[in-house]
């Protein structure tokens, strides 16, 4: 069957901003989904407001709105546009939902929009835990048994059909709370009683209890004509009980039989048949550790972090084929695109393994829980391929970029922790429980004890323990020794880096480079290929083992060859802006005649790990070491490293001393810039302003400094992302626990310790350098005050209040500092201003996390000019940011408070969003209001309801006046906490008083509101010294914050933002915001370069 | 408790060698080297007759993961084993990366080294198993040596590589008659169907599916004339899978040939080769073979392809179909070649994978169905 011919323009829905839950795989498969589509000649339409992501590259996709993924902007654009069909499965649970939202409004139908591969209905009945039982039963398909019960002795009667031990979970509490394992009658009756007691509906729900199961998924690949297959299967390291994004993945399973195996699979693909799903999906399942019961737990209609790992795990392009398949194509009319001669209807074989391993940034969170659990939390993952689990285990580790050598070897394994409280570890696992397995194998727990615990499979524990064996022979052996070649070279395979094995030596990485490579222990290159070497590949979709001893392909010479270095693990503070720098530098490396653009990265999340987006891609470690390997197999022109954030960018003066070539800004000059002390230097030199500084040599010299500039001040690490351990201390207590804070983060490097500037604008260029012109991409002006971290800062293009004289301040001081640092590639600085005045407070030599906003906005590809300037060739465009464009970008940060339990809210100098959006209107308040509902904050209606409390004195109360007073004229009702409802009253505001949390038996109450939507919005503004008081959680602040975000009503922390909203809602009619796409934008743009 | 100094070498028959370490049983065997890429079930492969004169190569590198199951018997399907495909393992060898030394599973009772010194098979570990896939993959598969030696010895390569030269190809044997069973044997289920089952080698699975669908099963040796399996009075008949060259087996050709004239029939595997064969159709000797268990099977007669587990080294040649009244009903998409074939006018079937599956996807259980119906049909 060919594709239907009556399709001629589709519409695709995006995810929206990275948030915890939904990243930047899903850049990764609407870019496949794109790329599908526009092979068979059709039309796209693009909705994501998420500007970093590939996908909304003009390149790609045919148009792009840059709009929030909700029923109401979708119609607009439906209406403009007049799509055949709608793909609603490439942008995650956001699309999804905005799919059955249109659909059953009726939209769809109105405008003849078709929703392509999976029904409605089948959504539906995967989303709807009820109708998804029913389906399940009536496919044969075993669920999870539950009922609910309202008293003891009906939730009697369900657990003895069910049959013990099963969870009784509480209704309607929030965070699970009161839920919990019965093994018997006598511990369900307490629990039971307990959980109606504090279930506000009095119900509780009795549940087969599966906790310490296996958890495995299947990739399920399914075409119009019932044709069916399995694309790959998951184990989870961590057994049930752990989200399987908090979980340690590992594919194909390993402790799966073939009854097994084949057993899930044929009832996935009965699952599957029996919903209907056309294309792809993902079902995930219990399997009892002793025998082949198995339950599902739930299905996934559509693309999903599972199904871009499974992508990466066998090369098959799922988002692709998925795509192929919503047209019509069947599966064995399509061709696997890794051996151009074989069908797509196939299950991969893989004849190595991969592991998975997210990564949290829980510390980051103030008051946060660092448990795992049914919650997902982690912020990025990274995925190890290697011929043995530890080699992929240990690779997966130092991937994380969590200052781990390995699983193994690490100094802190040595610290003394309590039985007990590994014991608890294991038992109520966290981030770092798998940390804490080795260490309690260390400590003498046995395998067995260590699986009763954690329910984590003794397979696998028997793997570490062969880790620590190995550790154990390391540091006994004699490198001179008869046995030293044969244990190195197992060692190796069992992925110990160089690094490890010379800190059992007691030496240094290069004394164990040198001896392997002088006998021979060397890695070798293995293929991707889909099908165990059964037949050729024709990509380059690579790693490295020392389980093997052939090279697949053949290292060309002559050939003009660039290696890229892309981000790695995505955490906050680096995301998939960085990838887009990656896989713009390699496209823009192959416009420059470059033959062989080689990437490097290991996020199986992203485009830059798609095997087709570079001529080879190697799926690795960003470390000296595996570069090096690479660098010595491939003997490329050079390596770029500033495209990818901080990892990469933080290698580059190691593999200067390791012999390899650095394209763009050298090593030394990216030190003078990266290390705070020699920077300031410089600026001094040139006669820069900037906040007076000192690095720290002693804490007593820094407290004398501080007393000398006056507190406030700053503390900053060197060679740190996302402001990762920066704080402002407000006194000398506080200054202390900073200062050691900041040693600990940033090692080697200084602490410098700033004036703090309050009350400054802050503002930010983006560009690049050849040597000689200088490129000013942008000027972004933030729109709350310095002391926000620019991640999480609201910035607009052009800036809004920002003197001309200011502009061309900063554009003067930029073409100085960036002449001073011989910068050939690109850069970004940001500055203070105070009184008119500039001043500098960090210089990037290295591509920014603003790059995609400001090339998308000003319509000119930084990337691109930049690879030239790395390539030595002369940049093309000249183009002062003081010319702006007819309209205005403003992008925004996406959040993800919900989702971290315990977090709080608040901004301050270290960055906690997840993602960002931005938008493009006519004016800052068209972008903004759209940026902001892209971002998922609910915008209140005209007549809605705001709650204001203020933290601190009068004065700072006085403050907040006049933006309550704009919402008054708007007819919001005015809440307040007491002391700032008085304030408000006294100035002329009605306001009525709610009480506080702690006062919670006092009406009208603050939680009440909350609890009962009757508030639309909260400004929330801690007192200044608010980081100062770290041990004061439960403040009241921090509660009503809390408990806003709980109930999802959008928290405001800081005043300009408020100012900013306020504005914009007085401007700005919602039903009239407009409705263009980016290409639209840009073809205004009379030097657009694109 | 594995000894890890044991040594081991696997030759092949062009110079290659891989040195490893050995596991299993000590000593010298020859045979034929292919390689699987199936990702699970190396002990439902290992028992499978059709890999007898043969080392396995497994190309996904951890095995051995679960153990190995108990040899309990499963009284519902006939007194056969649970686990297994056979009695006892059929492969000559096992070849494989990584041995696991410490498996956990419910169900497992030793070690695949265990399982494997019991049985008197060598195994070798620890080498580059995709160095060697890619090898059969050029060249074909290859007739080879494995020797696994005592912890105190060291291999001599030119010794072995001498001896290698005079390999005697297993494919030149009768592999059939040294697999399929002696004299014949009833499986009886009350059903209302009976079925001669034909043992060139059979899967312990295809009898199985057919006591699990309540068909008595009499299984006969793969000689047994047209005229003593008629006089059993069955069905249908089904002609099993097994190991080698499907011309040699003469005698099962010949039942064949007078079978299908006047009674159901499906065939599996090398069943399928001697249907072919029996109605003047040639057969063929792959490259490399199918062996894995993501093979698609295209359907000629409507839309749709399953995903089946192949094990066959021989192939019938399509053009040869015309002159029969045999005609092509599956092909694989990916080299073209036949994977299934139907009689034009008779209730008459055979597929070149295993619809029974064990070890493999259930995709095609359907088949039996089919075959069942087609003998209520008669």
């Amino acid at each position: 069957m060919p594709k239907f011919d009556w399709i001629h323009k589709v519409l695709v829905l995006g995810s929206g901003a990275i948030k915890i839950g939904e990243a930047a795989e899903f850049d990764y498969s609407g870019s496949q989904c794109l790329k599908a589509l526009h092979e068979e000649g059709i039309e796209t339409v693009l909705i994501n407001p998420n500007i970093a992501t590939i996908q909304t590259d003009p390149r790609l996709s045919g148009k792009v709105y840059l709009l929030p993924v909700t029923p109401e902007f979708v119609e607009k654009v439906i209406a403009k546009e007049r799509p055949d069909g709608i793909l609603l499965g490439f942008g995650g649970q956001t699309a999804l939902n905005c799919g059955i939202e249109l659909a059953k409004t009726g939209i769809l139908d109105r405008y003849n929009v078709k929703v392509l591969g999976t029904p409605i209905s089948a959504i539906e009945n995967t989303g709807d835990r009820e109708r998804f039982r029913q389906a399940m039963l009536e496919a044969n398909v075993p669920p999870l048994e539950s009922m609910s019960a309202t008293s003891v002795d009906v939730a009697m009667k369900i657990a003895e059909e069910i049959g013990y031990p099963v969870i009784v979970r509480v209704a309607y509490t929030l965070g699970g709370k009161g839920s919990g394992v019965a093994y018997n009658v006598d511990e369900l009756k307490e629990t039971v009683t307990r959980g109606i007691a504090q279930s506000r509906i009095h119900q509780v729900l009795i549940e087969k209890y599966v906790g310490h199961w296996k958890e495995i998924e299947y990739e399920v690949m399914r075409d119009y004509a019932d044709n069916c297959l399995t694309v790959c299967n998951m184990e989870n390291f961590d057994p049930m009980g752990v989200h399987t994004g908090d979980s340690i993945v590992v594919a194909p399973s390993q402790t799966m039989t073939n009854r097994e195996y084949h057993k899930i699979r044929q009832i996935s693909i009965n699952a599957i048949r029996h919903l209907g799903i056309v294309g792809e999906c993902n079902i995930q399942w219990a399997l009892n550790t002793q025998s082949e019961e198995c339950r599902v737990i739930e299905v996934n209609s559509r693309m999903s972090r599972s199904s871009a790992l499974a992508s990466k795990v066998t090369g098959y392009p799922l988002a692709y084929i998925a795509t192929k398949l919503t047209l019509g194509y069947l599966l064995p009319e399509l061709i696997n695109k890794v051996t151009e001669v074989t069908t797509a209807c196939f299950e991969p074989a893989l004849d190595y393994i991969t592991i998975k391993i997210p990564r949290w940034d829980l510390q980051k969170f103030k008051n946060a829980d660092r448990h795992v659990g049914p919650q997902m939390r982690s912020v990025g993952e990274v995925m190890a391929i290697g011929r043995c689990f530890e080699e992929a285990l240990q690779k997966a580790v130092r991937m994380l970029d969590v200052d781990k050598i390995g699983l193994v070897c690490n100094p802190e394994d040595s610290e003394p922790e309590s039985e007990e409280h590994i014991r608890d570890e294991l038992a109520n696992p966290t981030d770092e429980r798998l940390y804490k397995i080795s260490k309690a194998l260390r400590m003498g727990l046995s395998v067995a004890e260590i699986y009763r615990l954690s329910g984590i499979d003794p397979f696998f524990l028997n793997k570490i323990k062969n880790m620590l064996n190995m550790e154990d022979k390391l540091r006994k052996l004699n490198l001179g020794g008869s046995k030293a070649v044969e244990i190195i070279r197992e060692a190796k395979r069992m992925g110990f880096s160089d690094e490890q094995i010379a800190v059992c030596q007691c030496t240094d990485e290069a004394t164990i480079r040198k001896f392997r490579k002088d006998t021979k222990i060397v890695p070798s290159v293995k293929q991707i290929d889909t099908l165990a070497a059964e037949y050729p590949a024709k990509t380059n979709y690579l790693y490295m083992t020392y389980g093997g001893d052939e090279d697949d392909i053949v290292l060309s010479v002559n050939t003009s060859k660039v290696i890229v270095l892309g981000a790695g693990v995505f955490r906050i503070g680096s995301s998939v802006e960085f990838d887009w720098c990656g896989v713009n530098t390699v496209w823009a490396l192959k416009k420059n005649g470059i033959k062989e653009a080689i990437m490097i990265n290991y996020n199986p999340e992203t485009v830059s790990t798609d095997y087709d987006v570079s001529d080879k891609l190697y799926f690795e470690e960003l470390t000296n070491e595996r570069i090096m390997d690479i660098y010595d197999k491939e003997n490329p022109l050079g390596i770029i490293t500033s495209v990818g954030g901080q990892i990469p960018n933080n290698l580059s003066v190691k593999l200067t001393e390791s012999g390899a070539k650095i394209l763009g800004t050298s090593a030394q000059d990216v030190d003078v810039a990266e290390d705070r002390s020699k920077f300031s230097a410089l600026l001094d030199k040139l006669g820069i302003s900037q906040p007076s500084w000192s690095k720290l040599v002693s804490i007593d010299d820094a407290k004398l400094f501080a007393e000398k500039i006056g507190f406030p001040v700053l503390v900053r690490p060197s060679y740190v992302l996302s402001g990762s351990a920066m704080r402002v201390a407000y006194d000398e207590a506080s200054l202390e626990n900073f200062l050691k804070l900041a040693a600990k983060v940033s090692h080697d490097h200084p602490v410098v310790i700033s004036k703090f500037i309050t009350g400054a604008k802050e503002v930010e260029v983006d560009g690049v350098c050849d040597g000689d012109s200088v490129l000013i991409g942008a000027i972004m002006e933030h729109v709350e005050n310095a002391g926000v971290h620019s991640g999480d800062a609201t910035m607009t293009i052009p800036p809004q209040a920002l003197k001309v004289e200011v502009q061309k301040d900063i554009e003067d001081c930029t073409q100085r500092i960036v002449k001073a640092l011989n910068i050939r590639g690109p850069y970004n600085i940001q500055y203070l201003v105070k009184d008119d005045v500039v001043n500098v407070i960090e210089c990037n030599l290295r591509a920014s996390r603003s790059m995609p906003f400001v090339s998308k906005t000003r319509g000119v590809n930084l990337i691109d000019q930049a690879t030239l300037a790395m390539l030595g060739k002369k940049i093309n465009i000249q183009l002062s940011p003081m010319t702006v464009a007819p309209h205005v970008g403003v992008k925004v940060p996406q959040f993800s408070f919900m989702r971290l339990s315990g977090a709080d809210p608040v901004l301050g100098v270290e960055m906690l969003s997840t993602g960002e959006v931005a938008c493009i209107g006519e004016s800052f308040s068209d972008a903004f209001s759209k940026a902001l509902q892209a971002a998922e904050v609910h915008i209140p209606p005209k007549d809605g309801a705001i709650l204001i409390s203020i933290g601190g004195g009068q004065e700072n109360k006085k403050r907040v006046v006049p933006i309550a007073k704009a919402f008054q004229e708007m007819n919001f009702r005015i809440y307040a906490t007491a002391n700032t409802a008085n304030v408000l009253n006294d100035s002329g505001v009605n306001t009525t008083i709610l009480y506080k949390v702690k006062d919670a038996k006092i009406n009208p109450n603050i939680l009440d509101y909350l609890q009962e939507q009757k508030i639309d919005l909260v400004i929330n503004v801690p007192v200044t010294n608010y980081q100062a008081n770290y041990s004061d959680i439960l403040t009241d602040g921090y509660i009503i914050r809390r408990q806003a975000v709980e109930f999802n009503v959008p928290v405001i922390t800081n005043l300009q933002l408020a100012e900013a909203l306020v504005d914009a809602l007085k401007k700005n009619n919602l039903n009239d915001q407009s409705i263009r796409s980016l290409n639209e934008y840009m073809d205004k743009i009379p030097w657009k370069q694109w | 408790m594995l000894d890890k100094s044991k040594k081991a070498v696997l030759l092949l028959k062009d110079g290659t060698s891989f040195i490893g370490k050995g596991f299993g049983a000590t000593g010298k065997i020859s045979g034929e080297v292919v390689f699987s890429t199936s990702m699970v079930g190396y002990t439902e492969s290992l028992t499978d007759t059709s890999y007898r004169g043969q080392f396995l190569a497994l190309t996904y590198p951890l095995i051995g993961n679960y153990g190995v199951p108990s040899d309990e018997i499963d009284e519902l399907s006939g007194g056969l084993p649970r686990y297994f495909e056979s009695d006892h393992i059929q492969a000559q060898g096992l070849v494989i990366h990584e041995l696991c030394l410490e498996p956990y599973h419910w169900a497992s009772v030793r070690t695949l080294d265990k399982w494997l010194y019991d049985e008197g098979v060598p195994g070798i570990y620890g080498i580059d198993t995709r160095r060697l896939t890619k090898k059969l993959r050029t060249h074909g598969v290859m007739l080879g040596m494995l020797q696994v030696f005592d912890s105190n010895e060291e291999p001599d390569l030119e010794t072995l590589l001498k001896e290698c030269s005079d390999i005697v190809d297993p494919n030149q044997t009768d592999l059939v008659k040294e697999v399929s069973i002696k004299k014949l044997c009833k499986y009886n289920v009350d059903g209302k169907l009976t079925v001669v089952l034909i043992d060139c080698g059979v899967k312990f699975s295809i009898i199985r599916c057919l006591l699990k669908r309540g068909i008595n099963v009499i299984r006969v040796p793969y000689d047994t004339s047209a005229d003593e399996i008629l006089s059993y009075n069955p069905d249908g008949v089904l002609v099993s899978n097994g190991p080698g060259d499907p011309k040699r087996n003469t005698k099962t050709i010949e039942a064949v040939r007078v079978l299908a004239e006047k009674i159901p029939l499906m065939g599996i595997c090398l069943g399928t080769q001697i249907l072919a064969l029996a109605f003047g159709a040639d057969t063929y000797k792959l490259k490399f073979g199918h062996r894995s268990q993501n093979q698609p099977a295209l359907d000629l007669t409507s839309t749709r392809c399953y995903i089946t587990i192949q094990n066959h080294n021989y192939a019938i040649n399509m053009e040869t179909l015309k002159q029969t009244p045999l005609e092509p009903w599956f092909i694989n998409p990916n080299d073209k070649t036949v994977e299934g074939i139907k009689h034009k006018s008779k209730p008459v079937f055979a597929v070149q994978w295993h619809p029974e599956a064990s070890p493999g996807p259930h995709d095609t259980d359907m088949l039996f169905d089919k075959f069942k119906k087609t003998m209520e049909a008669k």
